[in-house]
């Protein structure tokens, strides 16, 4: 019998946290016990991107998109949807708007992007080959080794003009060149899966959802220079995408895909996993390579660059998650269809993870050039509890903010770096008024120092001695010398760090201090926080005109530090408050206030 | 040579196109301040002060570290970089204790240094040192974590330079110290004290445990007949501490400093150098002509060496010379033969030895055989920098001392014992010897070029008369290890040993460069150490040890011949199979 529905459940790490697994086994069950089982096909896909609003359940061919399912509303969406046709309204993410259908084109979270990486993510049955084949999987490998030549390839990556995803924005064709040139008997090609920004999951979630398109792409890699082995360094905390990628390279084997005489060829290539054992330097090329040679994950300089002495002092492609899973796409339609998509300075599309003070955050893709008022407002759906935005922080930990004059800026390597931020691997994390940008910036500096090697002294030294004025400002005890000490400091190890990680991890303080030097001195010359958020520069007050003295404050205050009889006006003991903020969150009355 | 052309601050310059950018600048006599850079070492790249700018790039490079190339123009010095250069290294004082009076490399500290070049006049940063206790636990050499500023030296030296791999990376980010792996003591690790690290930690993080202090209250105590003895190396090489050139011989002056700190004889380890060569030289014709033992016989006067044979070689053993080092032999002679002699009773004997080696205070109680006289054989060891300190601090101008000569009977040496200071010297001496053990004839040129110079690994052919001799020479411990794997091999396929004698000597260019040797060596001054020592050498009317008059005086009276049973007693040694980590 002919498959009528197809019901595509996401399988991503989010939503198998929510239990996607047990919705999908409920929904293969339920199809059973409604005799349907052999019409409804259920597939467990990679990730939707709409993470917000997961687990994501989307029926076709309907269109039919439905959020926040629970296992037991397995049973209700087939025996009204598939069996009755039905949609259950109560899932649908478009309630209002939903009378007739509930399609994804119609949601305006995935309206402005436009998905070249994330093309199967959501899909596609990530641990079956023939769905990735269908979906014109290893079209490209075999357009490539059959009829393409290395410089062919590297053509048509000059023509598509992709750079680098991974941060620093390399052109991808001249890497892959200088390894090409390079006339050297063993050559390695390696895949940077070591993501490591606090609140980015791209690359995870394309491993997770589209592991054939890194494969695919890596071997096409392996032919264009001359490489008979490659290796994927992903870190161990990413078991689903490791266990994905086994399942993918064991399938593409079986294929003929991967390993000897690929496609019956001469062309032979095969690929390895490395785990990485949760170091955030790994994700820096040069400690990676350390890394998977067994060495400490420690940087090295460069000049000589990987592409020409890499791994094992041998020539070495590598390339990030994000940047790979574009390759297989550019070869199958071509540089100058990819080149079209993006800016001057910038092709294709990037892939962002929204998070922060944001409605639908989430991860999006969408062309460069998309504006930030673009992906926060229409993609992200502007931001959260109706709150004032602040600003955003892109590029991870070692990014920049920008704030509400920029965000009409087309998102693109240059305008980033212009405004003191940088692409990163697309972490987007987005502020409100709530936010104090000195709190905010101490955070990032405490993971860049947690994450530091220790290798280089401007990096091991200044990122602490930047971290510790910090907190002395949000203490309350900065004085206006700091400024200069931050930005000297800033600049020392923006100049003289061995690696990205030092050269970037002074970006947040010196972009918040042109943008926010005034919230700065706020702390520094007048002790206070203007967000509210530094404990030691803010009490706790109750307005005696608003108080009606319901003891709710007092009876919640773990400390015991509001005293007030029942309908009195309360008082809160500064002396014994520990600012804990629940009297604030108690009150009903608006009668707390932080000063 | 292929070469590029660059310009450096303007400058044009033509430079061999394996140059680094310091290298160039070199050249061209700019000075670019480093810390972690040293000349023995593969840039590391760690401390960020070498840092200088490349033409049209708004990144800054390391000098150190990064390759010349066609058209480059670098930027060695303008405001920023001075600027960015001082702020790294006061962020590094801000780690470092502020202890320089009392500390050990106050006046040749580099950091010391750099922060007085910098003009750096206040701490401008949060002061936050690691409270991490001393590791004082092997005899030769003190860790003191708390002074560390991370340059990576000494790891790279322990790894690189001498493939022990004692000291390692621990920790991460701000908690990284640099210590033996898991954070055991030094003395449970495959540490072999050979003290390279304490040579070339650029502050007083590592350093030789100081025991001047010991010297002075024996030479105070009327009841101690202190005698000392000098090692080969330390005479070319004592005298950079008093600003002369290296190289220069000083062994009279040495001898007359000695007097004058208060030594009642005054000897010279050369003599027990001529001593080994005989036993040695000895053991080995027995071995070659006679097949008495294994082959090849490797040479067994290196303590760091015999510490990292036992750990990572033990089936080598039966290999070793089973002569001691000439300083144990010195040290057991001192008690008995010379003794006797100037009739001190041996327990008031207090027995000193100046050693460009930091192992040597550690093979002075290695075994039960240390003590062959029936008293500890050697007190104490000092190192060529625990000397220098020494006449320093007594007021004694090294520099105009009179050239005076060792005492009788175990002071006079000859050529073949000189050379025992620099790689390839053992072998020559003893080559010297075995040649006229072997033909009864002496040898007309006595110089062995093929085991000269500086290469790392040499390996040769001595003729001695018809009869072919392979010997190969290594030298920096990380050499000797392929050379043991040819041997393993061949073993191991029932073949003809690769070799017939081996010398090995842990520090690269040998003892002239040992790690209780005057700071700030570098290959430079390792070749004229060892000019310097050719050059004594080359200087002595007697060239091979069995013509040394007072070696044939103490056969004669004392020891019989050469492997005879009061040798045996006091002069050789055995070996045992250590763990390479204790616990």
């Amino acid at each position: 019998m002919a498959i009528r529905n197809y019901i595509l459940v996401c399988g991503g790490t989010a939503c198998e946290s929510s239990k996607s697994s047990r919705i999908y086994e409920n929904l293969v069950n339920a199809c059973q016990a409604e005799g349907v089982a052999d019409e409804v096909q259920v597939v467990k896909t990679g990730c939707f991107g709409f993470c917000e609003q997961g687990p994501i359940v989307k029926i076709l061919p309907e269109d039919s998109f439905y959020v926040q399912v629970k296992p037991e509303d397995a049973e209700e969406i087939v025996k009204e949807h598939v069996v009755k046709g039905r949609q259950v309204k109560r899932l649908l993410y478009n309630k209002e708007e939903s009378k007739k259908h509930a399609k994804v084109e119609d949601i305006q979270f995935y309206q402005k992007q436009f998905r070249v990486v994330l093309r199967n993510c959501g899909l596609i049955d990530p641990e079956v080959i023939d769905e990735y084949i269908a979906r014109d999987g290893y079209v490209a490998l075999e357009k490539a080794v059959f009829e393409m030549s290395p410089d062919d390839i590297i053509e048509e990556l000059k023509k598509a003009d992709l750079r680098g995803r991974g941060g620093a924005g390399f052109p991808t064709w001249r890497k892959w060149n200088f390894t090409k040139m390079v006339e050297n008997d063993v050559k390695y090609v390696v895949c940077n899966a070591d993501e490591g920004d606090p609140g980015a999951y791209m690359d995870r979630s394309t491993l997770e959802g589209d592991p054939h398109s890194v494969l695919e792409a890596m071997t096409i890699a392996g032919y264009t220079v001359g490489a008979a082995r490659g290796f994927i360094y992903i870190r161990a905390e990413y078991p689903l995408a490791i266990k994905r990628l086994q399942i993918a390279m064991e399938q593409a084997r079986e294929y003929g895909l991967l390993g000897d005489n690929i496609l019956g060829s001469d062309f032979s290539f095969d690929i390895e996993i490395r785990l990485g054992a949760g170091a955030f330097v790994c994700g820096e090329e040069t400690a990676l390579l350390a890394s998977i040679e067994g060495e400490r994950g420690m940087p090295r300089p460069r000049p000589p660059f990987p592409a020409v002495k890499g791994l094992w002092d041998q020539p070495t492609v590598i390339n990030n998650v994000e940047t790979w899973a574009n390759i297989p796409v550019i070869i199958m339609k071509g540089g100058e269809w990819f080149s079209q998509i993006g800016t001057d300075d910038s092709k294709g599309t990037k892939v962002f993870a929204l998070t922060g003070k944001i409605r639908n955050s989430g991860l999006v893709e969408v062309p460069m050039g998309t504006t930030l008022r673009e992906i926060i407002y229409d993609v992200g759906g502007g931001i959260a509890d109706d709150k004032e935005f602040k600003a955003v922080q892109t590029g991870g930990p070692s990014g920049g903010v920008i704030t509400k004059d920029f965000l009409d800026t087309p998102i693109d390597y240059k305008h980033l770096v212009e405004l003191g931020s940088m692409m990163g691997s697309g972490g987007m994390i987005v502020m409100d008024e709530d936010d104090c940008i000195v709190d905010v910036t101490k955070f990032y500096l405490g993971f860049t120092v947690d994450e530091s090697c220790g290798k280089c002294s401007p990096c091991r030294v200044g990122g602490r001695t930047l971290y510790n004025i910090l907190e002395r400002i949000t203490k309350g005890e900065g004085v206006m010398e700091d400024i200069t000490r931050m930005r000297e400091i800033g600049h020392a190890m923006q100049k003289a760090s061995l690696c990205g990680l030092g050269q970037t991890a002074p970006n947040p303080i010196l972009s918040t201090l042109k943008y926010f030097e005034k919230e700065y001195l706020a702390h520094i010359k007048d002790k206070k926080c203007p967000a509210g958020k530094c404990k030691e520069l803010i009490s706790y007050h109750i307005l005696a005109d608003k108080c009606i003295g319901c003891t709710a404050c007092a009876r919640k205050c773990p400390v015991g530090a509001i005293s007030g009889e029942r309908r009195k006006i309360h008082s809160i003991d500064l002396d014994t408050c520990i600012k804990c903020g629940i009297c604030l969150e108690t009150c009903k009355f608006g009668a707390v206030y932080v000063g | 040579m292929k070469t590029v052309h660059m310009k450096i601050n303007g400058q044009s310059i033509e430079v061999p196109a394996d140059y680094t950018v310091l290298k160039a600048a070199k050249d061209l006599h700019i000075n670019i301040p480093t810390l972690c850079y040293h000349p023995d070492l593969p840039p590391w790249a760690a401390c960020g002060i070498c840092v200088v700018k490349l033409e049209n790039s708004p990144k800054m490079v390391r000098a150190c570290a990064t390759p010349v190339s066609e058209g480059m123009s670098i930027i060695t010095h303008d405001p920023e970089l001075h600027q960015v250069r001082k702020t790294v290294i006061e962020l590094i004082l801000s780690t470092h204790p502020n202890s320089c009076l009392t500390c050990g490399r106050n006046g040749n500290c580099e950091l010391q240094s750099l922060a007085a070049e910098f003009g750096i006049r206040e701490q401008p940063y949060e002061v936050r040192l690691r409270d991490i206790p001393e590791d004082r636990s092997t005899p030769s050499i003190v860790l003191n974590p708390e002074k560390c500023i991370n340059c990576g030296r000494c790891a790279n030296v322990c790894q690189v330079l001498q493939g022990v791999w004692a000291l390692e990376f621990v920790g991460r980010g701000e908690h990284t110290v640099i210590a033996p792996a898991a954070n055991v003591e030094l003395n449970d690790s495959p540490c072999i004290k050979c003290g390279q690290c304490s040579a070339h930690c650029p502050v007083g993080a590592i350093f030789e445990k100081d025991q001047t202090r010991t010297f002075l209250d024996a030479v105070r105590d009327p009841q101690k007949h202190v005698a000392v003895q000098v090692a080969p190396a330390v005479r070319v090489a004592i005298g950079e501490a008093f600003d002369m050139e290296p190289g220069c011989i000083c062994t009279g002056r040495t001898y007359a400093a000695l007097r004058r700190l208060g030594a009642d004889a005054v000897f010279d380890t050369n003599f027990s150098a001529d001593l080994t060569i005989m036993e040695e030289g000895t053991e080995f014709v027995s071995r070659f002509v006679n097949g008495t033992g294994e082959l090849p016989q490797i040479t067994s006067c290196c303590p760091a060496w015999t510490d990292y044979m036992e750990k990572y070689y033990p089936d080598m053993i039966p290999n070793f010379s089973t002569a001691k080092s000439p300083m144990m032999m010195q040290g057991a002679v001192t008690k008995t033969y010379y003794a006797d002699q100037a009739k001190v009773d041996p327990k008031d004997i207090f027995s000193v030895a100046i050693m460009p080696c930091t192992a040597k205070k550690f093979e002075i109680t290695r075994d039960e055989n240390m003590y062959a006289s029936g008293y500890q054989d050697v007190d104490l060891v000092l190192t060529t920098r625990e000397l220098a300190r020494l006449v320093k601090a007594a007021g004694i101008d090294f520099t105009n001392l009179p050239k005076e000569k060792a005492d009788s009977p175990i002071g006079m040496y000859s050529g073949a014992g000189t050379i025992f200071g620099n790689t390839g010297g053992v072998m020559e001496a003893a080559v010297r010897t075995a040649y006229k053990l072997v033909t009864d004839e002496e040898m007309g040129n006595v110089e062995v070029q093929a085991v000269r110079g500086m290469e790392g690994v040499k390996k040769g052919s001595v003729d001695i008369k018809g009869t072919e001799v392979k010997v190969a020479v290594a030298h920096g411990m990380a050499n000797v290890k392929d050379l043991l794997e040819e041997i393993r091999e061949a073993r191991k396929k029932g073949q003809e040993p690769p070799y017939h004698f081996i010398e090995v000597m842990a520090c690269r260019g040998g003892c002239i460069a040992g790690g209780g040797q005057p700071y700030a060596t570098t290959d430079d001054i390792r070749q004229k150490r060892i000019m310097g020592i050719y050059q004594d050498d080359a200087n002595s009317e007697v060239r091979c040890s069995h013509l040394n008059p007072e070696i044939g005086k103490i056969y004669k009276d004392f020891l019989e011949k050469p492997l005879s049973e009061k040798s045996h007693q006091l002069l050789h040694t055995t070996y045992h199979e250590r763990r390479v980590y204790k616990k």
